[in-house]
């Protein structure tokens, strides 16, 4: 077994709730909100204008520089708007609106390639970047400039990550257990890409069905799958590397800078689906979950769907709602408004009833040491909740805070309850602000 | 927190039917953990409560006077203190209980009232909450007052009970504490005198002289496992305080068995067990990295026998704690985790 040693935690799992949910597709929307940013990096440029008709898989955004992606129309219909619309990130982004025709007609002439291991890796690359795919974990870093890296560093291994720690999603769990081989032919085409011989999956051990079906898929390939201890947060990337290659990537560094390259398995699929059959990313698998949904599930959700579609198609919530979150409970985003669009980066949906919600005045620092030993980046968490209080943003910096990387850890376990999550956030913004005053 | 909004209006002037529940916004992580201070801090209270009860057992209800005065006198001090002062108060979070009870099985059974009343204020007012309050004190509040009480009432402090087990009717006597012995034969030039006599049977239940909380190793021990189940507290700094007491003491009774006592009498006597377990793992007080936890016990362990062994006093546990508070910043500076990925670029940056 392989884990990240000594630190991290072991959070509440409530993955039950929707660990033996079949796949679904949800019904399709009535509009869709599209926002030209849905990745780190530049926004897209719009394609198209209002009152324009366009089909499924439609490129309506096209990217701007290195690292940016394409958007791509995920129904058929008629652009409506094209302006801003809230985005799940809290803020407003601008976005192509489309109101389906309910006929739901793809473009005609995707290209198709049956022999896709025999395409030249510079061609794949092209078919990802077109293909508007990003890193589906949540991060939604541009898949293709993580297949690029510069000359100098040396890839030898890519690992898959499908160990899904946070709590209550199951996403990537129905995905390995549903389409084993797909994740496989996508890590084929990565490995290809990038010229390795050392691919591993890294599955945490609360997904039997998960591994025996990824076992199954990639016997007689090469594809390790390495079955990881359940704790939160296995699948960070900077642990996963540690816990299966037993590497560190450098502080302030990118995995390749240790030549790993580290892919969702959710990603791999949708390079699958790009490469096999031409199909840009305009779907993706979100466990719609929670105490405070109807009906949880793990729902093909079209991209730019709203909240509230999805919500009212698993029977609406339950009870009086207290937080929507994007993402799992450990680092998801908490929604204000069921207007937001689900991205290519929105792995889960999770209602909190307001009864489950906690709001409790902190109190002070009582230095048990336990967000010290929590954090698997082995900082201190303590250091920054003090210094943010007594208004020292400043000095956290000598205590390594840009290496934090927001896990929530420290604050699950703080018995003070202090919100040190939040206050790193507060340390990070301020230092950000001086520097911009600096420069 | 500050951040709880509640926000629903500005799409309403978009293309939106109806109006959006009303939704709660906070930091991640939107789940926390089960443990809080009260939880914690009620379950060290009931951690000592073995210690206690042997306390009572073996000295009567002059044990019981004791604990209840000490408790009264720390809770009543912080609900007082912070009334003054016009803060929250905060009595029910537990922590001025596990002072009160600390405080009191360090003192003798018997003593008088009034010096658990100045203890328990000693310690809350002074100890305490003129630093700010729970988790800004740099010394644990109730060695500190044991050690402020040892200084200044040492007539008091010093006058042990013998051991009398609860309805044996045998009335009070006062008599010396092992360590006590051995400190007189050691001046004396006697040896380890009397100390080499020693039932290790009885100071493992606790049938010696001592403070009311520290006889019974064998009731610590039972509260102690609590405690280490729960992952109230580590092992590192019971094991290195109390392998470095074994260790030094085991050396020099190796060296001279005839002048120094065997590190099981060291371990058994005193306040070695209840200071390992309950006082030096004070989260306040001890360093928050378990390297420097190791280091803390290690020193407390050190400081203990180089009392115990050469020192003005018989017992050394409680200074030893103070003295090592005072190095917990100094040992948490120098035991910093190399954070993640630090290696490669430590020289750079």
């Amino acid at each position: 077994m392989w884990t990240i040693a000594g630190e991290g935690i072991h959070p509440i799992h409530e993955k039950r709730l929707t660990s033996s949910v079949a796949l679904k597709d949800l019904k399709l929307p009535g509009k869709v909100v599209i926002p030209l940013s849905q990745h780190i990096g530049a926004p897209c440029e719009p394609l198209v204008k209002i009152g324009d008709s366009v089909r499924k898989y439609q490129k309506i955004g096209e990217a701007k520089g290195f690292v940016s992606v394409p958007v791509h129309a995920s129904i058929s219909g008629k652009v409506i708007a094209i302006g801003k619309f809230p985005h799940p990130s809290g803020n407003q982004s601008h976005s192509i609106v489309i109101e389906s025709d309910g006929k739901d007609e793809p473009v005609e002439g995707l290209t198709e390639h049956p022999d896709y291991l025999k395409l030249d890796p510079k061609e794949l690359k092209d078919i990802i970047v077109n293909a508007g795919i990003v890193g589906m974990g949540g991060a939604t870093f541009p898949t293709h400039v993580k297949l690029n890296p510069p000359k100098e560093k040396k890839i030898d291994t890519v690992l898959l990550n499908g160990a899904e720690c946070e709590p209550y999603l199951t996403a990537d769990d129905r995905l390995m257990v549903e389409m084993p081989r797909e994740v496989v032919e996508g890590m084929k085409i990565l490995m290809h890409i990038m010229g390795v011989k050392e691919g591993h999956i890294g599955i945490e051990d609360d997904k039997p069905a998960a591994i025996e079906a990824m076992r199954k898929a990639v016997s007689g390939t090469g594809i390790r799958i390495s079955v990881l201890e359940k704790k939160y947060p296995q699948g960070a990337e900077k642990q996963l590397i540690k816990s299966i290659l037993g590497r560190e990537v450098p502080s302030g560094g990118l995995p390749m800078d240790i030549g790993v390259v580290v892919q969702n398995v959710g990603t791999a699929v949708a390079v699958y689906h790009a490469v096999r059959y031409g199909i840009p990313l305009i779907e993706r698998i979100v466990t719609v979950t929670g105490q405070g949904i109807q009906r949880p599930g793990n729902l093909r959700v079209r991209i730019g769907t709203l909240l509230d579609h999805v919500i009212t198609e698993c029977g609406g919530l339950v009870g009086e709602p207290g937080k929507i979150l994007f993402g799992g409970p450990m680092m998801g985003i908490a929604q204000h408004t069921l207007h937001v669009p689900v991205l290519k980066g929105t792995s889960g949906i999770l209602a909190i009833p307001k009864e489950d919600v906690l709001l409790e005045d902190f109190t002070a620092c009582i230095r048990c040491g336990r967000c010290v030993q929590a954090c698997p980046i082995r900082l201190l968490p303590n250091m920054y909740s003090v210094l943010a209080e007594a208004g020292k943003p400043k000095d956290a910096e000598k205590y390594y805070v840009l290496d934090c990387i927001e896990c929530g850890c420290c604050t699950y376990v703080c018995p003070s309850r202090r919100p040190i999550v939040h206050q790193i956030r507060y340390i990070k913004a301020e230092m950000r602000k001086a520097k911009n005053k600096v420069a | 927190m500050t951040e709880q909004t509640v926000a629903e209006k500005e799409e309403k002037k978009g293309r939106l039917e109806e109006p959006t529940p009303k939704l709660i916004l906070t930091s991640s992580p939107h789940v926390l953990g089960e443990d809080s201070i009260e939880r914690i801090m009620w379950s060290v209270v009931l951690a000592l409560m073995p210690a206690a009860l042997a306390g009572l057992y073996f000295f009567g209800w002059s044990a019981l006077q004791v604990i209840v005065v000490c408790i009264a006198s720390t809770l009543g001090a912080e609900a007082l203190y912070q009334k003054i002062s016009g803060h929250r108060v905060t009595i029910k979070d537990g922590s001025a209980a596990v002072t009160g009870v600390l405080l009191a099985l360090t003192l003798p059974p018997g003593s008088p009232w009034w010096l658990s009343v100045i203890g328990g204020f000693f310690a809350i007012m002074i100890c305490k909450q003129l630093y700010g309050g729970l988790g800004y004190n740099p010394f644990n509040p109730a060695m500190m007052a044991r050690v402020f009480l040892l200084i200044a009432f040492p007539l008091q402090m010093t006058r042990w009970p013998v051991p009398h087990p609860i309805f044996s009717g045998i009335d009070a006597k006062t008599g010396a504490t092992p360590l006590g012995d051995l400190q007189v034969a050691r001046l004396t030039g006697k040896g380890i005198g009397k100390a080499a006599e020693l039932n290790l049977g009885d100071a493992f239940i606790g049938n010696i002289g001592g403070s009311i909380g520290e006889v019974s190793a064998l009731a610590l021990l039972i509260g102690a496992a609590y405690l280490i189940y729960k992952q109230y507290i580590t092992w590192h700094i019971p094991l290195s305080m109390i392998g470095a007491v074994m260790a030094f003491s085991g050396i020099f009774w190796m060296m001279k068995p005839d002048k120094y006592a065997n590190p099981l009498f060291h371990l058994l006597t005193g306040g070695l067990i209840l200071g390992a377990f309950f006082m030096a793992t004070d989260m306040v007080t001890c360093p928050v990295t378990l390297k420097g936890q190791l280091i803390f016990g290690f020193g407390c362990g050190l400081i203990t026998v180089i009392i115990r062994m050469w020192g003005g006093y018989p017992e050394g546990v409680s200074f030893a704690i103070v003295l090592m508070n005072i190095a917990t910043p100094l040992i948490d500076m120098y035991t910093r985790p190399v954070r993640y990925g630090a290696k490669r670029v430590e020289g750079a940056g």
